[in-house]
């Protein structure tokens, strides 16, 4: 289990990190065509998993396999573990698959935290494209709730195409709010959507935030995060005050079999959330 | 509206922000106030069209007919940025639809109004042509993003 990035007390750590707990499934809720949204609860006997945004757990199917996915849920409402999923291959379809009432191992919360606490009185800059908006969900509730701590708090959100867009409903809650911007772009759409078509980066070009005093989290595609980095400096920002989410395949998740190895970092212990001015250096190599 | 104002308007622009008070006031003299209520086409594909617009406020989708799946919009330009650049080169013909999609506020500038000042003053010339470059390898590096498709089936997130 990583001792999380920021200053914060440490999240409780469950009883045994290689051992999945038993949870059930409270719901299954379509996002998109290929994406779902799991709620699990704790069987009887297991505790509930407090985690910090950012974080995520091994899901582990019985008898297919076991996942990394991000906590997508309300980090003040740990009772209730919610997953955002996009169903990719063998283990990911196997928990679309699931019903009510079924069970799913946990283990978990593993990896960094977005640094939420070190950000009090700074603008937030939160970046997401795709299933990236999943980690930074968590963000989004947190920063809500302790509204008065920051900043101007910009959502950036960039989608394939309308039909691909997460949230639809949190969407447009958050930017019907006074005190939050969120602007969302998809890469292509008919003409009868109404909204913004561009990239994810072009929002970044005139975004209302002070970049001297901003922190920014992204959270998509490699590619994008490259993109959208390059996009905060121009605007004036530091790699130090970006901070990005990677994955890598993992196994133990716990910074033992090297699965997970990016350069010299383990991302299951030492990430998912780097600061990008740590990990810069190694988005141009190959073999990494 | 006033000469003084259309300096202004231009002046708060973000793609012109910086230019010399000299060479905003002498493309004053290009440009002219227009408005488009939702659905005006600003353009059509294959129009000449020797003009580039300032949007100052409301949103107009550029747009491309394609065979068996009818008008895709391929990208939003919102106030505080600029539309157009078929007016750089001959034959001046729009490659795309333009429509707004709301109300639109925005300055015309005039093409061959502007060429012919590029011209005889190379410095506003120079400085108006790195202000397009740099705004059309922003849209090419859009238009590659968009077409990697990044969040397409073959991903990695
Ligand atoms: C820290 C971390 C957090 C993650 N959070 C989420 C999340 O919140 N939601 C979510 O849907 N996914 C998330 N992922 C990705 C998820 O773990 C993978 O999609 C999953 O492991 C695929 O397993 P599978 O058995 O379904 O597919 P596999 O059978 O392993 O692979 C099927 C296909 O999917 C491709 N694939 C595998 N992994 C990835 C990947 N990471 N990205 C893109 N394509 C992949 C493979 O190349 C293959 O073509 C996260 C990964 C990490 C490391
Ligand atoms: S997954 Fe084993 S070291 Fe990271």
């Amino acid at each position: 289990m990583t001792t999380p990035d920021s200053g914060t007390a440490p999240v409780a750590a469950p009883p045994d990190p290689m051992w999945p707990e038993p949870f059930e499934v409270r719901q299954v809720a379509r996002e998109t065509g290929d994406t779902f949204t799991l709620t699990l609860v704790p069987k009887v006997g297991s505790q509930p998993h407090p985690f910090a945004p950012g974080q995520f757990n091994m899901l582990y199917v019985f008898g297919v396999g076991e996942v990394p996915i991000s906590i997508s849920g309300d980090p003040d409402r740990p009772e209730l573990l919610v997953h955002t999923i996009r169903a990719v291959g063998a283990t990911t379809r196997a928990l679309q698959k699931l019903k009510r009432g079924d069970q799913v191992g946990v283990r978990g919360p593993f990896g960094t935290r977005w640094p939420v606490d070190q950000a009090h009185g700074q603008d937030i800059v939160l970046v997401a494209g795709g299933i990236g908006l999943a980690p930074i969900r968590p963000v989004v509730y947190h920063v809500l709730r302790h509204r008065a701590l920051y900043g101007r708090v910009v959502l950036l959100y960039g989608a394939r195409t309308p039909h691909d867009i997460l949230y639809a409903r949190e969407l447009r809650d958050w930017r019907g709010r006074f005190d939050a911007e969120v602007e969302v772009t998809v890469d292509r759409a008919t003409i009868e959507w109404q909204g913004g078509v561009g990239v994810v980066t072009k929002l970044i070009q005139r975004s209302p935030f002070d970049p001297s005093s901003a922190v920014a989290m992204i959270c998509g595609p490699e590619v994008m995060i490259r993109f959208a980095s390059l996009a905060l400096e121009k605007r004036g920002m530091t790699t130090a005050s970006i901070h990005v989410s990677m994955e890598r395949n993992m196994k133990c998740a716990v910074g033992l079999c090297g699965h997970c190895q990016l350069g010299p970092h383990f991302v299951c212990k030492d990430g998912p959330v780097f600061r990008y001015e740590r990990i810069e250096p190694l988005f141009g190599l190959r073999e990494v | 509206m006033t000469i003084q104002s259309f300096e202004k308007v231009l002046a708060e622009h973000p793609f012109f922000k910086g230019l010399r008070p000299e060479h905003l006031d002498t493309l004053v003299g290009c440009a002219a106030n227009v408005r488009f209520t939702a659905g005006d086409f600003l353009f059509r594909e294959g129009q000449r069209i020797d003009h580039f617009w300032v949007i100052r406020e409301g949103k107009v989708t550029v747009e491309v007919f394609v065979p068996n799946k009818g008008e895709v919009t391929i990208e939003t330009v919102e106030g505080g940025e600029v539309l157009g650049w078929s007016w750089l080169f001959p034959p001046y013909k729009a490659h795309f639809d333009a429509r707004a999609l709301t109300h639109v506020r925005a300055l015309s500038l005039d093409g061959a109004c502007l060429r012919g000042k590029c011209e005889k003053d190379t410095v506003l010339g120079y400085e108006f042509m790195r202000r397009f470059n740099q705004l059309i390898v922003e849209r090419l590096e859009a238009t590659r993003m968009q077409l990697l498709d990044l969040y397409g089936d073959d991903d990695a997130r």
